[in-house]
């Protein structure tokens, strides 16, 4: 009792120079000095920007937005024609964008499995192929690649008149693009989709089932076959019921061009190709780091138990290592995306060729066109980044 | 009894030594070690067969295309043809220069030469330690040293922004002794801003028409090639750990959260939008927020981008390897008295930055292999100077030549700075670690 009073009496008044010597008031100091200096930086940005709109007579605003564009995009994936506005083409943008980014994760994320798996492989020969193709990879600039498979696909592929037809009339790669089928939505194709959905719903209730029944019995079903028959048969039944609602339109040579089927630009398969190429030897670098993070004992314990190699890596090794891997895993999926921007090189239209490329120059409009783009990315980061820590949480470790 | 049975049974026991036998054929030498790391399994052996068909049926092919076929001089790509079926690198022959230097003038070429090599001199002492330490003297001074030699100009400039540096570590300890040494550091950076902004030119441009010593003044706008690329690369790599280290420290304030919010800000603003778009704000936004009439070269404006990109990610490794470090250490650096500043310097980053040498190295080759994006904002590194190469009549129909050889260079530099980190990293392990 009478310490504390000590204590108490002890206060000292508060004086001046606390504010620069005293520990609990000297970061009130700092903190306003630094307030001070951030928004004095912050208006002399602000009011030499305003000065330079002025002396050029310009201003602040998104109308241009709204007005026509009339100018052509070549891939698209929605309506749209040279009198559309500012804003559907940065629409036309964004979904380039995704698709390149969405198709590019897919891609890298196989190719970077298998390769970081083989690196870890006891064949000398497959280990050391693996690290050549690792090291080769990360180490050169991805532009390069992507201007490499660019223009290796224009100058090497044949004109279409004398493009090999690949994969029984499916797929033809020309000096303009690559001619791939293409799906024919007729009547019924919603049913069948539909019935897909139902059954994938159907899959996850019977997965929920089936590890009720082990945990109260002990029995363990062929989970996965079982699956894949209630996902696949349904659809097969109804789609020849219905009468073979969904066809493909395969590519043909038409005069100097083939028609029908799909068509993907030679850009975008470069893209496609260098950014999955350039992004896997990443990914198989975390997925060889995130497996070689598990101890050994993990390994052997398991064995111990009685479990066999496959059950061992699917339930023991896997679950640990994913913990690891998904992180790196996620901001290379972040990285692929904003390195989709580099489109821009080979002319595929993305957001960063649209909004940021064709648009801006046409419109003068710099900063706000800029401020979109810049928008849109860190939209994309973020969303990405929060799903990421909200995954991070649920699987991390929960110490007791 | 026992005697007799004894005798009897040392019957058996050889009286000389034996000669060693050789180990099986299979267990050792050439033999055994292709069955272990090639053929222990029928998956393996099927690998193996399927790889090593590969990798015969590419270097079939490579091998005569890129060496044994291949051109090295020939004035145009119809005389490669000429010569001979295979690569023609005649075309790197023939525009070596412009693909190392750009149009920076030929008689001068020696001065970026020497700050090449004077580079290595400057990075000696930090990258081995048993060089005597005064030569940090002559890193200190590289920079500047480095600029007058390739842009050239007045020795004025470079002479009186030493003269500053000087100043302003003097300000600093008149501040720092008294007072405390963040104020100090506050007053140092007032001190320069102040004289760069209302002093240098005058004072430099007096000097220069009194006294008017110094090299040919070469304009940014010759700069091209792997010149460009080292410019922003290393200049990036240096100016990028330090900010990042600040950015890091800021980002870990918690005591200061408006330091803390500006520092997050910045940090999750930079790294969640793509270099390009920054690159872009560079060369057609920032004169908007440059008082109007003011003009900046572009290769400087693109440095700054760059150095501001990665030191964005530089903090992100750097946090990561503060955080790493036990608590423990902050708690024994506040117990021996320590303030901040001495606790950080001594105790907090020299652990820290240690732990993060991997990530931190990754930044820097990830930052080098960056400023190929320099290209599509015009300015004429090697990568942007392959497309006007391609296009002229001499070789046009090049494809793979020149990639090849720029992306070796690349190669060659990322790969030497990714196995000394690894060197570094064992060389500095001091095997604390669990």
């Amino acid at each position: 009792m009478t310490v504390a009073s000590d204590f108490s009496d002890d206060v000292e008044p508060f004086r001046l120079s606390m504010l620069i010597y005293d520990k609990r008031y000297r970061s009130y100091t700092l903190q306003i000095i630094t307030i001070a200096l951030f928004m004095l930086a912050v208006g002399w940005l602000v009011s030499n920007v305003v000065q330079n709109f002025r002396d050029l007579g310009k201003e602040f605003s998104f109308a241009f937005l709204w007005e026509p564009a009339s100018y052509d995009i070549n891939q698209r994936l929605i309506e749209y024609t040279s009198r559309s506005p500012h804003w559907k083409a940065a629409v036309v943008g964004i979904l380039n964008t995704l698709v390149l980014a969405f198709l590019g994760c897919i891609a890298a994320t196989i190719l970077g499995v298998a390769i970081g798996v083989m690196r870890l492989s006891k064949n000398w020969l497959v280990s050391r192929l693996m690290t050549i193709y690792i090291e080769g990879f990360r180490n050169v600039p991805v532009l390069l690649w992507i201007l490499l498979a660019s223009t290796a696909f224009s100058a090497m592929l044949p004109a279409p008149r004398q493009a090999p037809v690949l994969l029984g009339g499916g797929f033809v790669p020309t000096n303009r693009g690559f001619y791939v089928p293409a799906p024919i939505w007729e009547s019924g194709s919603g049913v069948l989709a539909i019935i897909f959905l139902l059954s994938l719903v159907g899959a996850w209730f019977f997965g929920r089932w089936a590890r009720a029944k082990q945990a109260a019995t002990g029995e363990i079903l062929p989970v996965f076959w079982i699956r894949l028959a209630i996902i696949i048969l349904p659809v097969l039944f109804f789609y020849f019921i219905l009468g073979r609602p969904i066809g493909l339109s395969l590519p043909e040579l038409k005069g100097f061009n083939f028609q029908g089927g799909g068509f993907v630009r030679n850009s975008f398969m470069a893209l496609w190709i260098a950014l999955s190429l350039y992004t896997a030897a990443f990914i198989a670098e975390n997925v060889r780091s995130g497996i070689q993070a598990i101890s050994k004992g993990q390994t052997e314990a398991a064995y111990s138990l009685g479990l066999p190699p496959n059950r061992t890596m699917n339930l023991v090794i896997l679950p640990q290592a994913l913990r690891i891997i998904i992180p790196p895993l996620i901001s290379q999926y972040l990285n692929l995306t904003k390195n989709s921007s580099l489109a821009i090189a080979v002319g595929y239209m993305d957001i960063t060729g649209t909004l940021g490329g064709i648009t801006l120059n046409q419109t003068g409009r710099e900063m706000e066109s800029l401020l979109l783009v810049m928008g849109f990315y860190l939209i994309v980061s973020l969303l990405i980044s929060g799903v990421m820590n909200v995954y991070n949480n649920s699987v991390a470790i929960k110490e007791r | 009894m026992s005697d007799t049975q004894s005798k009897n049974s040392l019957l058996y026991v050889s009286t000389k030594d034996l000669p060693e036998l050789p180990a099986p054929v299979n267990t050792t030498g050439p033999v055994a070690w292709m069955r272990q790391n090639l053929f222990a399994s029928v998956r393996d052996t099927v690998l193996t067969v399927l790889f090593a068909i590969l990798v015969i049926a590419i270097l079939y092919k490579l091998i005569p295309w890129m060496l044994t076929d291949a051109v090295f001089f020939a004035d145009s790509i119809r005389n490669c043809r000429e010569i001979d079926t295979g690569a023609c690198f005649a075309v790197v022959t023939s525009r070596f220069n412009q693909l190392i230097f750009g149009f920076y003038p030929p008689e001068l070429y020696w001065r970026p030469i020497l700050a090449f090599l004077l580079m290595f001199v400057a990075f000696a002492p930090l990258l081995h330690d048993n060089l005597p330490r005064k030569l940090l003297w002559f890193t200190g001074v590289f920079p500047l040293l480095a600029y007058f030699l390739l842009w050239g100009g007045a020795i004025w400039g470079p002479l009186l922004i030493l003269a500053m540096v000087t100043a302003a570590v003097f300000v600093f300890s008149l501040v720092s002794k008294p007072l405390n040494s963040t104020l100090g550091l506050l007053a140092a950076i007032a001190f320069c801003l102040m004289y760069y902004i209302f002093l240098h030119d005058s004072i430099s441009g007096a000097l220069a028409s009194a006294m008017p010593i110094g090299l040919e003044f070469v304009e940014s706008a010759k700069f091209g090639g792997f010149l460009i690329t080292f410019v922003i690369g290393v200049t990036g790599i240096v100016a990028s750990l330090p900010l990042g280290i600040v950015l890091a420290l800021g980002r870990k304030s918690d005591n200061m959260p408006v330091v803390k919010m500006l520092c997050v800000g910045f940090i999750e603003f930079i790294r969640g939008v793509p270099l390009i778009t920054l690159l872009f704000v560079a060369s057609t936004l920032l004169n908007y927020f440059l008082p109007p009439g003011t003009t900046f070269d572009l290769i400087l404006r693109v440095i700054i981008m760059v150095t501001l990109f990665a030191a964005a990610y530089m903090a992100e490794v750097v946090r990561g390897g503060l955080a790493a470090l036990p608590r423990g250490q902050y708690e024994a650096a506040d117990a021996l008295g320590l303030n901040y500043w001495q606790a950080t310097r001594l105790i907090i980053l020299p652990q820290a930055l240690k732990i993060s040498i991997p990530g931190i190295v990754n930044t820097f080759i990830g930052l080098f292999k960056d400023t190929v994006l320099v290209s599509i904002v015009g300015i004429l590194d090697p990568v942007g100077i392959m497309q006007p190469i391609r296009s002229t009549s001499e070789w046009n129909g090049i494809i793979w030549e020149l990639p090849i050889f720029i992306g070796l260079v690349f190669f060659i530099f990322c790969f030497t700075m990714s196995r000394y980190s690894m060197y570094f990293e064992r060389k500095l392990d001091t095997g604390h670690r669990s």
